[in-house]
């Protein structure tokens, strides 16, 4: 009787493998030609869209060399073989219980400092993040103090309202003057 | 047709020379039968290039895959529209076409250029002469386009994918004209210095190349952000690539340049910082063509590393020697005329909009080569990220946001307090209140609070300009307020178009901030599946795998996969998106497998969706879904810039120095400044 009925639970359960891989095909159909849409991709995972790990991964930058943070490069064109070993290493890490700073540390030591797309701020890297900032702000207390020193020169050789030249026009067309510009000053 | 060509590039290289020797040496001692040998050295050197560009083309097009570049950079079954551009698609042939379009900018420097500003011609065509004999000569002896293989293969290797949009026929040749075209005035800058001629009459002289310089380059960069954004798929259109770097350098500087000469227009004021403009774009554009050759920092878009890098640091360094012991040389002759008469006046803004415009040309040269610098200095490679950037540039950015509206409100000379009241009262307004209006949206993030409040503070600026102006018009002539504006536009196109472009840098801004809001999500689907995807407006869109299909077109093997879109459960269209393998003559697989995106843009937001692959070779596709916001802004704004630098450039209507010469115009707009408010 067991036999019978594990027999029977034997065949139900191949005939809905069977079925299941038969609506798997017909949902999802083999393409004529595989080959020209590029590498077999597996299914994406929950991982791969986790936003923390997606935070981790766009500061860590990709090896191959297209300048592109790992998540970016791995869902850019998916054609690189780099991104997503680099991605799989984050998941390893992250499923070890590393925190964020602890798996970009491991990339650093791994790879250097620069598998960061952003150096860390301390030593000479401040240079690299102040100094533009710097150079302007001196640069606009140079040119204020500069500008100040004009605007005293101009001011000290600036004719006083008393020897001002009195314009060539008369007092009527004058006074047309100052009416036409309060009329368009509105 | 290819010893025609190569035979042609030697003729050149001749010609060069003697136009350079001609030029400098007519120009010192006053000689008119030199000068006259180097004007037409340099129509010869237009025709000798012009040959040289005729053969490489006729090669190309006949297939000739004797030749080295044809082989490399075409195949039988490449579309014909790319066989155009195949001339600039390597190192080789964008030499001769750089050294082509210089030539023939210099022949038209030589014949367009108006009697008065003769005495600048001599070195004129003598330093383009000069720059041109430089570019022959790299080809000639490093990268000679016309190299013949010592067999011709049946079929070339074909063009790079992704250089095989048409966002990649315009963006180079784009991207070259603006380059090449800040010669022009370098030469000029530099036949006012040699002269001694440096008064205004040389900026005169080069308004009209500056613009036209300026305006290529902005159609450069835009086109090539729109090509990185729709062809090379990461979501985005602008990543802080040194080679867009090197582009934005010259045109920070040079719009610098296009605010200070007004001033030495109209003051007398700032003749070494405009000179010291001009040859530092100059240098720029040779930097930038020295960073995208040399290979020495790596770029999705630079050409593959050569030997040609060390003629380019070279030239650049005896160039950058050169040109400012010339420089230093005639500066006592170079003291400014007139004085600053107030902090707060047009003229002190314009200080300060040049100080940040050179000071962002520095902090992006800065972080461009940062990694080179940290690595002399502590033996440790580095990445200057987009992050990077964004944290060192977007204040800065900002602040210079801020000036575009506070420069035209501030009156030159000197201001009045009652004048900045009034002036200040509207646009601050709109400024403050837009901020508030975000606030109460719920927007919490810093940078785009400020660059959109701060775009609205400007934009009101603009409106506040033409309203006073079309209301003054209206006024005094009776002309409708439409009218009015035309008319405006019309009479000072310099003014108002300058406006244009202002409202155009803050659309810019405006879409910059909107990518802060960009959403994303990776999924797996199956024909009839969906996923959902949340806009940061609210709008919930759901994306539905309908089908994956194969076929050929053109050159490429096709596997597009086919996306119904859905707005809150509504409708809205479908979207393509596919993997495109390129094949040779034979069917043979060129290069690896290229993705076109599939992209739905409207007003608020664009749908960006990108086929990653399938899985196992069955219909299950890998997609990313993206929504980017208000990135039709940026296209947006990249056409009104350029129908605002279109508008400064058209001959006429303008209030260049020497415009007044010709009959007296109505009155442009308004101007006033009452002796009673100082």
């Amino acid at each position: 009787m067991n036999d019978r009925v594990s027999r029977r639970g034997f065949f139900v359960a191949a005939a809905a493998v069977v079925g299941a891989v038969l609506q798997d095909t017909a949902s999802a159909g083999r393409v004529y030609d595989p080959e020209r849409a590029g590498r077999p991709l597996p299914p994406v995972t929950a991982g791969d869209n986790d936003a923390a790990i997606q935070r981790i991964e766009k500061r860590i930058r990709c090896s191959c060399g297209c300048g592109l943070d790992v998540y970016t490069c791995r869902t850019t064109d998916f054609s690189c073989t780099y991104s997503p070993a680099m991605h799989k290493e984050v998941l390893r890490l992250a499923g070890a219980g590393k925190s964020a700073q602890q798996i970009t540390d491991e990339f650093v030591a791994q790879y250097g400092e620069q598998a960061l797309m952003a150096p860390p701020r301390r030593g000479f890297n401040l240079a690299g993040y102040f100094v533009p900032s710097i150079v302007v702000l001196i640069a606009g207390i140079f040119l204020t103090l500069r500008l100040r020193r004009w605007t005293r020169a101009a001011g000290a050789t600036a004719p006083t309202p008393d020897h001002v030249p009195p314009p060539n026009a008369s007092a009527a067309e004058l006074e047309r003057l100052r009416q036409e510009l309060d009329r368009l000053s509105g | 047709m290819t010893l025609l060509g190569h035979l042609s590039l030697w003729l050149a290289f001749l010609v060069g020379l003697w136009g350079a020797i001609t030029g400098f040496v007519g120009g010192a001692q006053g000689r008119a039968d030199l000068q006259q040998s180097a004007r037409h050295a340099t129509f010869a050197l237009f025709a000798a290039l012009l040959v040289a560009v005729v053969s490489l083309e006729v090669a190309i097009f006949r297939h000739d895959f004797s030749l080295e570049y044809v082989a490399a950079y075409t195949s039988r079954n490449l579309p014909t529209f790319y066989l155009w551009s195949a001339l600039y698609a390597g190192q080789k042939g964008s030499l001769l076409f750089w050294a082509t379009v210089l030539s023939l900018f210099a022949s038209l420097a030589q014949l367009l250029t108006s009697r008065r500003h003769r005495v600048y011609l001599p070195y004129v065509a003598a330093v383009t002469c000069l720059v041109a004999t430089f570019f022959i000569s790299v080809m000639l002896f490093a990268a000679n386009p016309f190299q013949r293989l010592a067999f011709a293969p049946l079929d070339g290797s074909g063009m790079n994918p992704q250089l095989q949009n048409p966002g990649m026929v315009f963006h180079p040749p784009m991207l070259y004209l603006g380059y090449i075209s800040i010669t022009i005035p370098f030469a000029f800058a530099i036949g006012a210095l040699l002269s001694k001629q440096l008064d205004t009459e040389w900026l005169t002289a080069i308004r009209k190349w500056t613009l036209v310089s300026w305006l290529f380059l902005s159609i450069g960069l835009l086109i090539g952000m729109w090509w990185a954004y729709v062809e090379l798929g990461w979501g985005g259109y602008w990543a802080w690539d040194p080679v867009e770097n090197a582009a934005l350098l010259p045109w920070l500087v040079m719009t610098a340049f296009l605010h200070s000469v007004m001033i030495q227009e109209k003051r007398g004021m700032l003749k070494k910082w405009n000179l010291g403009l001009i040859i530092g774009a100059w240098l720029l554009s040779i930097f930038g063509t020295f960073l995208t050759r040399s290979g020495v920092i790596a770029s999705v878009h630079s050409f593959t590393q050569s030997p040609v890098g060390y003629f380019f640091l070279v030239f650049l360094v005896f160039a950058a020697v050169a040109s400012f012991t010339i420089y230093a040389i005639r500066l006592p002759l170079l003291e400014t005329e007139a004085k600053l008469e107030s902090m707060v006046s047009r003229e002190a803004s314009f200080f300060f909009n040049n100080l940040l415009l050179i000071g962002l040309a520095f902090s992006v040269l800065w972080g461009t080569l940062f990694p080179i610098l940290s690595e002399a200095v502590r033996g440790v490679k580095i990445t200057y990220g987009p992050a990077t950037f964004n944290y060192v540039n977007i204040p800065l950015g900002l602040v210079l946001l801020l000036l575009t509206g506070i420069g035209p409100l501030i009156a030159w000379r000197r201001a009045s307090v009652p004048n900045l009241r009034r002036q200040f009262a509207v646009p601050v307004t709109s400024g403050v209140f837009m901020l508030l209006i975000l606030l109460v949206a719920g927007m919490r993030d810093l940078g785009p609070l400020l660059a959109i409040s701060i775009g609205a503070f400007v934009f009101a600026t603009v409106i506040q300009e033409f309203a006073r102006g079309a209301r003054a018009r209206h006024r005094q002539y009776g002309e409708s307020m439409a009218l009015a504006v035309v008319q405006l536009l019309a009479r000072n196109r310099r003014r108002y178009g300058g406006y244009i472009v202002h409202v155009a840098i803050v659309l810019l801004f405006v879409a910059f901030a909107g990518m802060a809001f960009k959403t994303e999500t990776q999924a797996t689907l199956r024909p009839g599946e969906s996923v959902t995807l949340k806009s940061p407006y609210g709008h919930m869109y759901t994306f539905t795998h309908v089908s994956v299909s194969q076929y050929n077109q053109l050159n490429r093997e096709i596997t597009a996969a086919l996306v119904d879109i859905r707005r809150d459960g509504k409708p809205i269209g479908r979207l393509r998106t596919e993997k495109r393998q390129h094949v040779d003559a034979l069917g043979r697989p060129t290069f690896e497998p290229s993705t076109a995106v599939g992209i739905r843009s409207d007003l608020r937001e664009d749908l960006y969706v990108v086929l990653g692959g399938l899985v196992n070779g069955t219909e299950e596709a890998v997609y990313r879904f993206t929504i980017n916001p208000l990135v039709w802004w940026v296209w947006f704004g990249g056409f009104v810039l350029v129908i605002g630098g279109l508008i400064v450039l058209w001959p006429g209507g303008g209030s260049a120095p020497g415009a007044g010469t010709r009959r007296p115009r109505a009155q442009a707009g308004y101007a006033v400044k009452l002796e009673a408010e100082r």
